[in-house]
């Protein structure tokens, strides 16, 4: 039995060194990505995950390599949660064919097959019914997989939510909706968007499942997923997990924020992700400095080699622009 | 019927053709609003739920950018789904889930996904539907890196498209003009498999060349009639594909009557039809012996009254009527 099978989590060293080095990976890779676009070796558009890590980590735990992901434009940790390499990951924000999308995508459109990695979707609530198709093709193929949907809160106030429950539950599919509830859509916060800002209760009203998880807390986070994934696997249809946490950083590089006092961000920084686990784990005795100091090295590390990696790759041939609009010809 | 083969409509053969497939590959199923028990808003899907049952004829609630877009994402999952939109104007509620996820997926994805996932729906005028259920939009469709649309106007095509769609590794859009439904034949004996990437010539003549897809053809076949009579001899090009454009065969046609009049339901501005006269100006234009005319739907919504329902659609006299002008007569 693999852990992702099991609805409890396992709370070894291990696995919280595990969860750790998970979040400090995203971490710093997005740092890093930052001053890389200042460089002009990232461009277009770039959604930093920062202050939110806590969800792709702990929400992937309970997710099995038979299951499908889908995300959002802010998806480089769950990209890399998943287990799609750094170096594709870093390749794709270069735009170099040895990206994860070829370096068609980009930024906001990571894809994998490998991983069943859907994207990378930047149409809010584009990626509902997505997810809600991969599920239905899950269930009428009798495989036991399942659609892990992750989107922000903006995305409630799309048709594409309503829609998406509502025929999620109507035909009992197993399809996970993780709600990022990090309180602003771009600039605008719930309350001004929203006329019932508690996101769960919508779930409820089409007779889905859902919960509140602390979405800073990853181990809370793991927990919930592991509950709401055994019975959505046991066949008690769709759940949705609106996780409550908040972005660190601007939404995107051309954000000065001014819609968000600095104190309440400075509040939110206090209940870091990743300072609350480590804390939590000293507290416990399964964390000692040196652990966190290999942790530091370990990621440094792998971020400058996928940087290397980047660096090094290839730019598509002009003659390739046209390839993959349509199958080759004769394909299946 | 001399031999006793029965006479069959455009819908029959629809519903044949996805039989057909339902019966070929586990992996096809078909859903849309009322696909199933009410038998389809135009009848196509009568009697398939009775045979199939609700797991493989699904009907949805009605919610066109949800079940598209679980078209989509079946298809990403390994399905072939069927998806029914009622008709094009209602297709503009999915038009997100289409356009930027079926048509773009497989580029985005550097070629890991593909989506080979069929939506058909209806389109066109001439039942007094009024402006929400009667346009052609499928030009707009026709503008999409990424889709294929093809257009069966014949019985045949409207029997074995659908076959080649679903084979087809890109998502296709089928469009089924509403006219089209109730017209019956016997299909050809030796009827099969159809090319979807090749136009077709559905009348050979060498003075003009007159350009049309779907719901009108047969009237641009009426207006060659019509020609034949003054002894003007028509060659009618049915496009059937109209994204890609098969335009080899469109500019062989013009290259030898040396003239041409495209016929389309669709509105004239940033139109197909626009397209197509370019396509001839960039591959004939010294080929040509006078300037590519358009009979086109006035540049109105739909209206509902029959005589002004008819004034706004392109007609056999005004085909006729360009024919000639096209020829300086």
């Amino acid at each position: 039995m693999s852990q992702a099978d099991t609805a409890k989590p396992h709370l070894s060293r291990e696995h919280l060194l595990g969860l750790l080095t998970g979040m400090v990976r995203i971490r710093r890779f997005e740092e890093k990505c930052a001053k890389l676009y200042q460089q002009e070796k990232i461009r277009g558009f770039l959604h930093l995950y920062i202050g939110e890590e806590a969800i792709a980590v702990g929400s992937m735990q309970a997710l099995t390599p038979a299951d499908a992901i889908v995300a959002t434009y802010r998806e480089h940790g769950h990209a890399l949660a998943r287990g799609v390499s750094m170096d594709a990951v870093m390749a794709e924000m270069y735009g170099k064919t040895e990206g994860c999308s070829r370096g068609r995508g980009g930024s906001m459109h990571l894809f994998e097959a490998a991983t069943r990695f859907y994207g990378g979707n930047a149409i809010v609530g584009g990626g509902l019914p997505l997810a809600v198709g991969l599920a239905l093709a899950e269930k009428m193929q009798q495989r036991a997989g399942i659609a892990a949907c992750f989107f922000g809160e903006g995305a409630v106030a799309e048709g594409e939510f309503h829609e998406s429950l509502n025929l999620a539950e109507l035909w009992r599919l197993p399809v996970l909706f993780v709600c990022e509830n990090n309180l602003y859509a771009m600039g605008t916060r719930l309350e001004r968007s929203e006329s019932q800002p508690d996101i769960h209760i919508k779930a409820q009203s089409y007779n889905v499942p859902a919960e509140v998880v602390d979405g800073m807390d990853v181990v809370a986070v793991e927990a919930a997923t592991r509950r709401v994934c055994a019975s959505i696997r046991a066949g008690g249809g769709p759940a949705l997990l609106e996780c409550r946490t908040y972005r660190f950083r601007a939404h995107s590089m051309f954000d000065p924020q001014l819609y968000r006092e600095r104190a309440e961000v400075e509040e939110w920084k206090h209940r870091d992700p990743i300072d609350r686990l480590a804390a939590w784990m000293r507290q416990t005795g399964v964390l000692h400095d040196s652990d966190l100091a290999a942790i530091e090295a370990q990621v440094a590390t792998e971020i400058e080699q996928s940087v290397a990696f980047a660096e090094s790759g290839h730019w598509e041939l002009v003659a390739e622009l046209a390839r993959d609009v349509y199958a080759a010809e004769g394909a299946r | 019927m001399t031999d006793g083969t029965p006479e069959i409509t455009y819908r029959d053969a629809i519903r044949e053709a996805i039989r057909e497939a339902l019966l070929a590959d586990p992996r096809v199923f078909l859903m849309g609003e009322d696909v199933g028990r009410y038998g389809g808003c135009y009848a196509v899907t009568k009697g398939l739920l009775d045979e199939f049952g609700p797991d493989r004829i699904r009907d949805t609630p009605l919610s066109e950018s949800a079940f598209v877009g679980a078209g989509i994402g079946a298809a990403l999952g390994g399905m072939r789904p069927i998806v029914e939109i009622m008709t094009v104007n209602f297709s503009l509620l999915a038009l997100d889930q289409i356009v930027n996820n079926a048509a773009t997926i497989r580029h985005m994805s550097g070629g890991q996904f593909a989506v080979p996932v069929v939506i058909r729906m209806a389109t066109g005028a001439g039942r007094q539907l009024a402006a929400q259920h009667s346009h052609s939009l499928e030009g707009w469709y026709a503008h999409i890196p990424g889709l294929k649309v093809v257009t069966p106007a014949t019985l045949e095509d409207a029997r074995f498209m659908l076959a080649a769609a679903l084979a087809d590794p890109n998502p296709v859009l089928i469009f089924e003009h509403v006219m089209l439904y109730n017209r019956s034949g016997v299909l050809p004996a030796d009827a099969g498999p159809v090319d979807i990437r090749r136009a077709i010539v559905r009348r050979f003549g060498k003075h003009v060349t007159l350009v049309t897809y779907g719901g009108t053809l047969f009237k641009t076949l009426d207006a060659a009639a019509t020609l034949a009579k003054e002894e003007v001899e028509v060659e009618v090009v049915d496009l059937r594909v109209l994204r890609p454009l098969d335009a080899e065969t469109l500019l062989a046609s013009v290259r030898k009557t040396r003239r041409a009049v495209i016929v389309d339901e669709g509105w004239r501005s940033g139109s197909l039809s626009a397209e197509i006269s370019a396509r001839i100006m960039e591959g004939a234009f010294w080929e040509l012996d006078g300037p590519v005319c358009r009979v086109c739907s006035a540049e109105v919504p739909i209206p509902y009254p029959h005589h002004l329902e008819e004034a706004a659609l392109p007609q056999p006299t005004a085909i006729v009527a360009a024919a000639k002008a096209a020829l300086g007569a």
